[in-house]
């Protein structure tokens, strides 16, 4: 990964002005409360922070949710007030009505522009309150959506414990995804579990993923003989994965580069850069590239994706030889490009926020090779995307499917465009073999939807020509 | 700092962004970072947009935090000029670039010079503001700024329209039914024979706005947006305003009372009270509602009622006034003119409350215990947690709160539509009927004293299937007074006996 980034490729990059529609970075926190169970997450920002965040997580609000403003007022931002005696209070209340395990600090924009030392205040306040802090500045200066969790995951990259414990019963206990697996089980069963494995370097995966997901690839793993040390992160912030110096890691979602480069970099880690299991072909690239590296022979994997392609045809049928347009928003893009060129569609640009090259270097590969072997043209990546240039290429181009924010959707629709709303791609369950068919599910729906409506006759809805 | 769950105003830029985005024509520009262009996925999403929001962000990013916006902001602005045409552009500071203090009225200067269109900038800071009060700030700004403009150009018209004539302020996008009570109110001028002069800001082109002074008066029908407005043309051109809701049969009323009165000294000579004589007994329902013998059994129901100022206030009086409901609580979240809704509904509730924090109003609704909500959704998920219906009233609110259907709050239909929302949020007389079987609809004492609706008692199977057998929609209340009795009695097991004794007790 860190030589071979510069080869000559056939992809055309492209950057705009930046001028485009994405979710504010600290949404991650909808997501990432919900998965480490034992979390609470303060923001420390403005009441825009809050206001967008009341109104994008819907209803999630009204369930007490394990979040919170630290909404700053003027004399938070004039340093009328002190910092840590104000961070020190919340916390202390938040640790009263809720003791979590955790605490995360997002840090917004208005922490940068006022640069409030979080990194510094950190440790100290952690110090005296007797709970864990960890920072992650997820702020909307730097970061797009997705990235959010990145900087989350990265900061949590330096909370993981360094080494096994000795005790075997507390290793079980560290490592969630096994003991998960062997639950209820004498140690003379788990024993022999153990021998299903095969002998390799310890392999940790990093990326938050629903549970019932986490349990899909870890027994796809499980069966080519790999065993998963532990994902980053796990159910609880108390279980963590032990990462060593030498451990394999690999990504199992494109937006997440910082958190690669910590475990390289600050962990002694090797990264395995692997396609994304996104759609059945990602998913089999994924495991053959973790298998190659761990010395393993994969087995039956050709015969598990045909199987899974057959049971989506129904689906392909609906959108093969039809054209997709990415407007960008989530970086999952070109996995999902990739995805839907292999189901037959044409796709002519995929925008993009961020795009990292090394770390998404063999997912980029697989869609050029994908791109050649279904013998459609390569599409343009363009990041930073102008989303007003955009739609001048939309209305020009009049693709049969366009992916986008909410922002555009509506708009599109009374334009007589089919749209999906990206977002949707980010809470669904789209990673593995299984999943395969939900991405289908969702960028068919606008298609067969449309279809049931065609009779009528009423398909653009704007009196005068679109006026983008 | 404050630690916050939720908030019922929004943030400054969103007042701004509201009456920008409501004018036809006009283009706001966010000085903003990514992401912060999320007002246009809330009006695409809740007002099911059709075009696109005519809202961009000027980004503010890592070089611009370095070097400053330069050129930046101006090229944005002199780029969407072409791109767009738009009459004016409004550049909206937000909290990151409150902060900054970068000199954004010097980035509006240089860029009017090469712009077709005017720029002007959003006089609002984000940390002396809310949602609404910068919303009325700026619809007052560019109503002065095309009054000046004409004035220098020397085409503001001065002669008044030759029939009676009204401007309706404050009628906004992502506003509460707002699109439904404008056409009501055009109806109900057009009943009183009152031209419609200008409707601002949806939908109005700015260079209409010079003909404002023709009317003979305006009208403002909410107390959050417009006042600014109405105070400015009043001070300017001497034009009397009408600041009173139409909302409920007696405010329509006095509001058509006052328009009277005011188009009167002006020489209209005009009669409205055998109107709102007929309009009050055969148009609206809700005069004759209120002496039904359904409303005869909403007589001294507990409510509360939560909102903002102008929605809480009406019905506040609705309900007491002209139902015969208990308001046991009314507040509003609109602190900042706190004394205004206190002077309106203190004789019409046993309490008032002034507060923007959801849990307090939350633990007041539990202390209460009423028979029903009237509030935001923030208070209908509360009520949901209690076992409490709830009638949405006011902002902040979901996409169910934009119906396609025609749902007035002001106005003769507005009454109707309003009967209907407090008819259906009570429980209806057959269900009180079943209230009385199992003991009593109002629990006098408070039962506990937070949100929490979870039970520490234990009920033995023949219980629980007895209180299951309880229509669903009175459950919660039956088993809320056999747990108070229980607990008062420090009875831990709850049996069929204790429940039977609970509502013999309750009811004696």
């Amino acid at each position: 990964m860190t030589v071979a980034q510069d080869q000559p490729s056939a992809l055309n990059f492209e950057c705009e002005t930046g001028n485009y529609h994405t979710f504010c970075p600290i949404s991650c926190v909808a997501w990432l409360y919900q998965k480490i169970e034992d979390s609470f997450f303060l923001v420390i920002g403005t009441k825009t922070c809050g206001y967008f965040l009341q109104n994008a997580m819907g209803v999630m609000i009204f369930a007490e949710p394990r979040y919170a403003m630290a909404e700053l007022e003027e004399g938070d931002i004039s340093a009328k007030l002190n910092d840590y005696e104000e961070l020190k209070r919340l916390c202390l209340q938040i640790k009263r009505d809720r003791n979590p395990s955790v605490i995360v600090w997002i840090g917004t924009c208005t922490t940068e522009i006022i640069k409030m030392d979080l990194e510094g205040l950190a440790p100290k306040l952690e110090a005296e309150i007797g709970i864990p802090i960890v920072t992650a500045r997820a702020n909307g200066l730097d970061y797009a959506f997705t990235q959010g969790e990145d900087t989350v995951l990265a900061a949590m990259a330096h909370k993981c414990p360094t080494e096994a414990p000795q005790l075997e019963a507390e290793k079980k206990e560290r490592n969630a995804v096994s003991s998960l697996l062997n639950f209820g089980r004498k140690k003379e069963e788990v024993q022999q579990e153990e021998s299903e494995y095969k002998d390799h370097q310890p392999l940790v995966l990093f990326g938050s993923l629903p549970d019932p997901v986490v349990t899909n690839l870890t027994l796809e793993l499980k069966k080519q003989g790999v065993k998963v040390s532990g994902w980053l992160p796990s159910k609880r912030y108390t279980e963590l994965p032990v990462i060593e110096q030498g451990y394999y890691v690999a990504g199992v979602n494109p937006f997440l580069s910082r958190t690669a480069t910590t475990l390289m970099r600050r962990r002694k880690t090797k990264l395995i850069g692997a396609p994304f299991p996104i759609g059945p072909d990602g998913t089999r690239a994924w495991i053959e590239k973790i298998c190659s590296v761990l010395g393993i022979e994969p087995q039956g994997l050709e015969e598990r994706e045909a199987k899974i392609w057959e049971s989506l045809e129904d689906y392909i049928q609906l959108i093969r030889g039809k054209s997709v347009f990415f407007m960008g928003d989530n970086l999952l893009e070109v996995s999902l490009a990739r995805f839907l060129i292999r189901c037959g569609m044409t796709c002519q640009e995929i925008g993009i926020p961020y795009m990292d090259k090394r770390y998404q270097k063999a997912e980029l590969d697989l869609l050029e090779k994908t791109c050649n072997e279904m013998g459609v043209p390569i599409p343009t990546i363009v990041e930073k995307p102008d989303n007003y240039n955009q739609l001048q290429r939309i209305t020009a181009q009049k693709p049969d499917l366009v992916i986008t924010g909410m922002a555009h959707a509506n708009p599109l629709e009374a334009r007589g465009i089919n749209t999906k709303w990206s977002v949707e791609f980010t809470f669904a369950q789209i990673h593995g073999f299984t999943n395969a068919r939900d991405i289908l599910e969702l960028a068919t729906r606008p298609l067969r939807r449309n279809n049931n409506l065609k009779e009528l006759g009423w398909e653009k809805l704007v009196q005068e020509e679109a006026k983008v | 700092m404050k630690l916050a769950y939720w908030m019922y105003a929004g943030p400054a830029h969103i007042g701004t962004l509201r009456v920008a985005s409501s004018f036809k024509n006009v283009h706001a520009i966010m000085h903003a970072p990514l992401g912060d262009d999320y007002f246009n996925v809330m009006r695409s999403m809740l007002e099911r947009e059709r075009n696109f929001t005519p809202v961009t962000a000027s980004v503010v990013d890592r070089n611009v935090l370095a070097r400053g916006s330069q050129e930046k902001v101006v090229d944005n602005i002199t780029r969407k000029d072409k791109e767009e045409h738009p009459d004016l552009i409004v550049l909206t500071p937000t909290c990151t670039s409150s902060i900054l203090q970068e000199d954004l009225q010097n980035f509006v200067s240089r860029a009017e010079m090469d712009t077709q269109g005017d720029v002007m900038l959003a006089d609002v800071n984000h940390y002396r503001y809310n949602e609404l009060q910068a919303a009325d700030r700026t619809l007052y700004q560019v109503v002065k700024y095309y009054i000046d403009k004409a004035r220098k150009k020397e085409n503001l018209p001065t002669d008044k329209t030759a029939k009676p004539s009204v401007n309706i302020l404050g009628i906004s996008t992502l506003g509460f039914h707002n699109q439904h009570d404008c056409t009501e109110l055009k109806r109900l001028m057009a009943d009183l024979g009152i031209e419609v002069n200008e409707v601002i800001p949806e939908g109005a082109s700015v260079h209409n706005l010079k003909n404002l002074p023709r009317a003979w008066f305006n009208l403002v029908p909410y107390r959050e947006l417009g006042r600014m407005a109405a105070e400015y043309l009043e001070s300017e051109f001497s034009m009397p305003y009408v600041d009173i809701s139409p909302m409920g049969v007696v405010e329509t009323a006095r509001c058509i009372r006052k328009i009277q009165q005011v188009i009167n000294a002006q020489g209209a000579e005009v009669d409205y009270e055998e109107y709102i004589n007929n309009q009050t007994l055969y148009v609206s329902q809700a005069a004759w509602f209120s002496r039904s013998i359904d409303c005869q059994n909403l007589t001294g129901k507990k409510a509360v009622v939560f909102g903002d100022n102008t929605h809480a206030a009406a019905m506040t009086k609705i309900l007491a006034r002209e139902m015969g409901i208990q308001v046991v609580l009314a507040g509003t979240y609109c602190k900042y003119d706190a004394d205004w809704f206190r002077e309106q509904v203190s004789e019409y509730c046993d309490e008032v409350l002034i507060s923007d924090d959801n849990a307090e109003i939350g633990d007041a609704i539990a202390r209460h215990e009423p028979a029903a909500i009237f509030g935001t959704q923030m208070e209908r998920h509360v009520g949901k947690r209690l076992d409490i219906p709830c009638g949405v009233i006011a902002a902040p609110i979901h996409i169910q709160n934009f119906p396609i259907g025609y749902k007035p709050f002001v106005g003769y239909e507005g009454t109707n539509q309003i009967a209907d929302l407090v008819y259906n949020s009570f429980t209806l007389g057959m269900e009180d009927h079943l209230l009385e079987i199992f003991g009593g609809h109002d629990t006098k004492e408070v039962i506990t004293k937070g949100i929490s609706a979870d039970s520490d008692l234990n009920w033995n199977k023949e219980a629980k299937a007895e209180l299951a057998k309880i229509p669903g929609f009175v459950r919660g209340k039956v088993k809320r007074n056999t747990e108070k009795f229980a607990r008062d009695r420090n009875l831990s097991e709850i049996t069929l006996e204790v429940m039977y004794a609970a509502k013999e007790s309750v009811g004696a």
